[in-house]
């Protein structure tokens, strides 16, 4: 009877985590989604911990160390949640994530262990060869689980600025190397398990390799990297599932190695990059400046506070861009201002949002959201590019490489073939930097030198509050 | 060969199970809007915490004498639950501010 009400415990948290996944990609259903498949999720644990039954030890034991350890988990995970800042989410993606492999990859490590034990003990020769697929799933499980959990620790680092992007020549051979290595080391594993302290070689180098794997990679590449990383937990969760024949455990962890899988290759394509470039090739901008250099094509024209107010203030119809640099000056409350300003005035005021735009697809929208811009003002890339011929002024804060027309004149650009958003064909084009110094692409912007384009230098966040003013007395 | 051939027969349910979740996983990602690739990247990383009932399950297995058992279980159920709760609690928050817009 336990028995089959724990299947149908795995059988919901299946079909929630389909249909909550699925609720998932509707910005409509989205919220209710993450609801349902957390309740699934309940349900399929507390189905395991009170019914779940071993065929040789039982049911399950340690019920205080077990619920210990989840009190502690979930109070710490919930506040770590809860208070960390909007623009810090990526981040806890990523720290969430290499839980979940470390937990993935000691779960092999135990099994392993309990394996071991059973291998030497037992004298049966045919013992070895029936149990050769469990040492061969629990491999799989602890370097994928490993992998994941250094990358991610990696990752995470990177995003809120702890890790620098670090890369030297040749190392794209030395992690094929280190990756080759703990290949051949399991392939040996399985076949001899009795060589069980290779496990702890095995383990060693997968963290090395995750380590090597993420650190070249530049920070604004870093959602493509956790979104691939939370496919290969996905997949080393699904290891569990096999080793355990635990039904629920397969279908979350292929559902998302398969679902992350296909969403890091979409995030790929909205930047016009092959994944493997992401992985692979460094951007350019930190470790190798692009070959010309920062070279000012030209002159550029500066406009005042004052004669921005002015365009502004009369214009019908004005664009927002906002981009990375906003988010640093933390000015979107200040934005908002504007907007609601210029709104006051019979200005039509839309945001023009670049999938792309700031360091994970939504930044800018989490950002706009915080200051209580409304949903229904920004515009996404295609249907802003349709308006900007009737646009009158076009304000770009701290975008830059979203809107550099060299994505689509220039084949020599790294940034070339990458869709952006055309400003130029707006009236006049406004843009607010601090300095001339380039974007995170480290190239130059020929943009700013076109002759409907002036330039407002200024820190984002003064620039703004000051425009408000100046704005009020036109 | 022979031996794979049979391999597949006798794991048939768990093949087609895996073969099947690929699609269904291929099929629900197709059509996201961009906005959403970050919380839905958190949900699915919310979702792979199941990974947390093996961790359960090594540490009701373990006995009361096997240290290492009981140890790294139990770090491993502190973790998965970390991934899970932590993982549910940060997509809310980043679908909290679609909420409040789009109903």
């Amino acid at each position: 009877m336990n028995q089959d009400l724990l299947t149908i415990c795995y059988l919901l948290g299946s079909i929630t985590f389909i249909i909550g996944l699925k609720m998932l990609s509707n910005p409509a259903t989205a919220r209710k989604g993450n609801l349902l498949a957390a309740a699934g999720m309940t349900i399929a644990i507390l189905g395991t911990i009170f019914l779940y039954k071993d065929v040789e030890t039982g049911y399950l034991n340690n019920y205080a160390w077990i619920f210990a350890g989840l009190i502690i988990g979930a109070i710490i995970g919930t506040l770590a949640a809860k208070k960390v800042k909007m623009t810090a989410m990526p981040e806890m993606v990523s720290l969430f994530n290499g839980m979940g492999g470390a937990c993935a990859a000691l779960i092999s490590i135990v099994e392993f262990n309990h394996l071991s034990k059973e291998l030497i003990s037992n004298p049966n020769p045919l013992f070895i060869p029936h149990e050769q697929p469990t040492v061969f799933i629990i491999v799989v499980g602890l370097i994928i689980g490993s992998v994941s959990f250094a990358g991610s620790m990696i990752a995470w680092g990177k995003l809120n600025g702890k890790v620098k992007d670090f890369s030297f020549k040749g190392q794209n051979i030395l992690n094929l190397f280190l990756l080759a290595l703990a290949i051949l080391s399991a392939v040996y594993l399985v076949m001899n398990p009795l060589q069980h302290n290779l496990l702890y070689v095995i383990l060693v180098l997968s963290l090395i390799y995750g380590i090597f794997f993420v650190m070249p990679i530049g920070g604004a590449d870093m959602p493509v990297v956790i979104s691939l990383l939370n496919s290969f937990t996905g997949v080393a969760a699904a290891c569990g599932g096999f080793l355990y024949n635990n039904k629920v455990m397969l279908t979350g962890g292929i559902l998302v190695g398969a679902a992350g899988t296909l969403l890091t290759i979409l995030m790929c394509k909205a930047m016009n990059r092959s994944l493997k470039n992401v992985l692979i090739g460094s951007f350019g901008g930190n470790a190798q400046t692009s070959a010309t250099g920062p070279v000012s094509q030209g002159l550029y024209k500066e406009i005042s506070l004052s004669d921005t107010a002015m365009i502004m203030s009369y214009a019908t119809k004005v664009m927002i861009v906002p981009g990375y640099g906003l988010a640093v000056a933390q000015a979107q409350h200040a934005c908002h201002e504007l907007e609601k300003i210029l709104t006051e005035k019979g200005v039509e005021v839309k945001y023009a949002i670049h999938p792309v735009a700031g360091r994970m697809p939504g930044h800018m929208n989490v950002l706009l959201a915080e200051a209580d811009v409304s949903y229904d003002n920004l515009l996404e890339m295609e249907k802003a590019n349709d308006e900007f011929p009737t646009t009158d002024v076009v304000f770009i804060l701290g975008a830059n490489d979203v809107v550099n027309p060299a994505a689509k004149n220039d084949p020599t650009s790294p940034i070339y073939g990458m869709p952006i958003l055309d400003v130029e064909l707006a009236k006049t084009i406004v843009v607010n930097k601090r300095s001339m110094k380039p974007g995170y692409a480290g190239i130059e912007n020929e943009l700013f030198f076109k002759p409907k384009t002036s330039m407002l230098f200024g820190d984002a966040k003064k620039v703004l509050q000051d425009l408000c003013i100046e704005i009020k007395s036109v | 060969m022979q031996s794979i051939l049979h391999f597949i027969t006798i794991n048939q349910p768990i093949i087609y199970t895996v073969i099947l979740m690929i699609f269904v996983g291929i099929e629900i990602i197709e059509k996201v809007p961009s906005v959403l690739h970050t919380p839905l990247m958190s949900g699915a990383n919310a979702i792979h915490g199941v990974v947390i009932i093996g961790a359960i399950i090594v540490m009701g297995k373990a006995e009361p004498d096997n240290y290492l058992a009981l140890a790294l279980g139990f770090i491993a159920v502190v973790l998965g639950t970390l991934n899970v709760v932590g993982g549910f609690v940060v997509t809310d928050r980043m679908l909290e501010m679609f909420k409040k817009k789009k109903k």
